[in-house]
């Protein structure tokens, strides 16, 4: 049983995150090939959508992603409050620009599929619609966090805002759905298309991997070069092979 | 050996990346007073907050009877009575009606004869029906203080008391201070000269410039 | 019952505020008045056009204004030090939060309520539907100041927190407007608007049982 509460002082981890990083560029690199290949070479042309579907491939991940990732810091900032661990809000803040990212990236994405497909490049379908709203509420985290002055407080006060806001998703989403129906919107659901063969399902899955690997190389990376801004006067920082090397 | 009331271990106190302080221990017992010193900026504020519970330090706990004030925080309210930095009244309201607001949140039972004794005690009498806003900076003070008439509180935190009140007022706070420390109350404060609370109250000093 | 005895002292505290500022009060109510005003001027006075947006313009007018009023929610007692002393108090800070948003709500979203009627004239709404507006102003305006109030206790002290306030809380708006419009919408397509109703029922009892103790924890952490 791995200790995990070794882990989580930033003494610890910086030297372990520094190790992992290659690693899940790597698998980044070598899954999305993969996933890129199964999309654009060999799932089968849609009968209805021919090339210009193939979008999904990058879109259906993203979207993915940018839930996933919200939910992964919501579970960060339930540990971080619960055990006052320095590590967890550090995380929280550097996996928000990511989820913002994706959430963007599957909002572009679903336009340009949309346009070839509906003619207009944003419909109020209720999925895309939930989506921007998602967009919106990183865009608030990172907003609150960069408002804040002290760092402790600032990861605190974006930890209780994820919370809220994870709570929040699900009526929101059922909200819109409503409102959706209710005025007979775009009822297209982009998904919706009819028993996807497996080849488009396994691509999909591939690229949603890729994108997790690049979300923690990512995500490491942030979250070393934050605990080195924070913690800059703190011993360990000062004897890192790194930082040694120009004093 | 009986349990100390307040204690206080290995306290760290951090500041955006600035640590301000570490390893703060005390301990405090009945009838005692514990007075911080330091240069501005080496954490008094931050210390008496940490210690009322309204910061968290970095590092460290502070125990109120021997269990963490956060396990017990409606009990440690009800022994703890806060004095900051701010005025801590609204400007709109006057000296009466902030006070009756206080002890209502609080949960206190106060009648309007004991608010008008208590501001007469404090030379208050003749401002109590003012709005705050008019009152000097001294007299703010003072009316705040007032609220250590109004409410049993075995803890006194206060953050310089003694601001802006002239030398009578100083002597009659100190007073107060005096008769709450001899009927076993505690009192930890910070202020710019050294409080005289007498020859007979034990009393600690912290200076908190050395402890970066 | 002591809690209730905090949780009156609270309100009653800021409604008393309240009472020695009665200008900043009348402000959050004519900027109702005045975007609901701006809509037709922007949009074209059309009677079938103002009717059809009526319901949704009220309701973006509505949250616009309560958010005006937010700002005055905790920003005051936190810079005179008076929220201190409330959360130093015995009495559980969840009370007191719960009676500053009551407060709140009297002075920012139930004189909405009563607007609605001159407003919804104005937009040329059928009288029964005014009545469901007002409706839905009633369930639904508690629910904006619950929620706002997570949103101004999590930016007490940060930069920029007028504005910042907004961004994090709009998003969590969007049911509160969906289910409210909708309601009434609803009720002019002639589908009956107790649906939309309910749900904005069942939304008021979550945020009431949650919103205040998560507003709690944010001012703890705004205190630090």
């Amino acid at each position: 049983m791995i200790n995990w509460f070794k882990y989580s002082s930033p003494s610890s981890f910086y030297p372990l995150a520094g190790r992992l990083i290659p690693v899940f560029w790597m698998l980044a690199a070598i899954l999305g090939a993969i996933g890129l290949y199964i999309g654009f070479f060999i799932a089968p042309t849609d009968a209805q959508q021919g090339e210009g579907y193939r979008i999904i491939f990058i879109h259906v991940p993203a979207s993915w992603m940018s839930m996933f990732i919200y939910c992964v810091m919501a579970f960060w900032s339930l540990m971080g409050l619960t055990f006052n661990t320095r590590l967890s809000g550090m995380m929280t803040s550097a996996l928000a620009p990511t989820g913002a990212l994706f959430a963007f990236l599957s909002l572009w994405t679903g336009a340009l599929w949309g346009k070839p497909m509906w003619g207009a490049w944003w419909v109020w379908d209720a999925r895309l619609t939930s989506e921007l709203i998602l967009f919106f509420l990183y865009l608030g985290y990172m907003a609150l966090h960069a408002a804040i002055d002290d760092p402790r407080r600032a990861d605190r006060a974006g930890a209780l805002l994820s919370l809220v806001g994870v709570v929040n998703v699900p009526i929101i989403y059922f909200s819109v759905k409503w409102w959706n129906t209710l005025h007979q919107g775009a009822s297209v659901s982009l998904t919706r298309s009819p028993s996807m063969a497996s080849t488009m399902l396994w691509g999909m899955l591939i690229m949603a991997l890729a994108f997790w690997a690049y979300t923690i190389a990512v995500a490491l990376m942030r979250a070393r070069t934050i605990m080195l801004e924070r913690e800059a006067t703190s011993e360990w920082v000062k004897h890192l092979p790194d930082v040694k090397e120009i004093a | 050996m009986q349990t100390p009331f307040l204690a206080a271990r290995n306290l760290r106190c951090v500041r955006g990346t600035q640590q301000l302080f570490e390893n703060i221990s005390l301990e405090l017992n009945a009838g005692q007073w514990l007075y911080l010193q330091g240069e501005n900026g080496a954490g008094k504020t931050s210390l008496l907050r940490i210690l009322a519970g309204l910061a968290l330090p970095a590092e460290g706990e502070v125990l109120w009877q021997n269990a963490p004030i956060a396990q017990q925080r409606s009990q440690y309210h009800q022994d703890l009575l806060y004095i900051g930095h701010h005025a801590g009244l609204k400007e709109d309201l006057t000296l009466t009606e902030n006070l009756q607001a206080l002890c209502r949140m609080d949960g206190v039972r106060s009648t309007d004869a004991a608010i008008r004794d208590a501001l007469t005690r404090m030379g208050l009498a003749k401002r109590q029906h003012l709005p705050v806003r008019v009152l000097s900076a001294g007299q703010k003070r003072r009316g705040l203080l007032a609220r250590t008439l109004l409410r049993p509180a075995k803890l006194w935190i206060m953050d310089e008391p003694f601001n802006a009140l002239d030398v009578h007022a100083i002597a009659d706070v100190q007073n107060l201070l005096k008769a709450h420390l001899t009927e076993g109350g505690m009192v930890v404060l910070t202020s710019h000269q050294t409080p005289d609370l007498g020859q007979d109250a034990p009393g600690f000093i912290l200076n908190l410039s050395g402890a970066r | 019952m002591p809690l209730m005895a905090a949780y009156i002292a609270a309100l009653q505290r800021d409604l008393l505020l309240v009472m020695r500022r009665k200008t900043e009060v009348l402000t959050a109510l004519f900027f109702f008045v005045i975007v609901t005003t701006l809509l037709p001027l922007g949009i074209g006075p059309e009677p079938d056009l103002l009717r059809k947006i009526a319901p949704g313009a009220m309701w973006i007018a509505a949250l616009l204004a309560t958010l005006l009023g937010l700002q005055r929610l905790f920003a005051a007692d936190h810079a005179d030090g008076t929220l201190e002393q409330m959360v130093l108090s015995p009495e559980p800070l969840s009370v007191i939060v719960a009676g500053k948003i009551t407060a709140h709500w009297l002075v920012c979203g139930l004189p909405l309520v009563f607007l609605a009627p001159v407003i919804g004239l104005q937009f040329d709404l059928s009288s029964d539907a005014i009545g469901i507006l007002m409706l839905t102003l009633l369930v639904g305006t508690p629910l904006l100041s619950l929620i706002g109030a997570i949103g101004a206790a999590l930016t007490l002290g940060a930069r920029g927190s007028a504005l910042l306030v907004s961004l994090l809380v709009l998003p969590l708006y969007i049911p509160t407007l969906i289910f409210g419009a909708g309601a009434v919408e609803s009720y002019i397509a002639g589908l009956g608007a107790t649906g939309h109703l309910s749900l904005l029922g069942a939304l008021l009892i979550l945020a009431a049982a949650f919103a205040p103790w998560a507003t709690t924890a944010a001012l703890r952490i705004s205190l630090e």
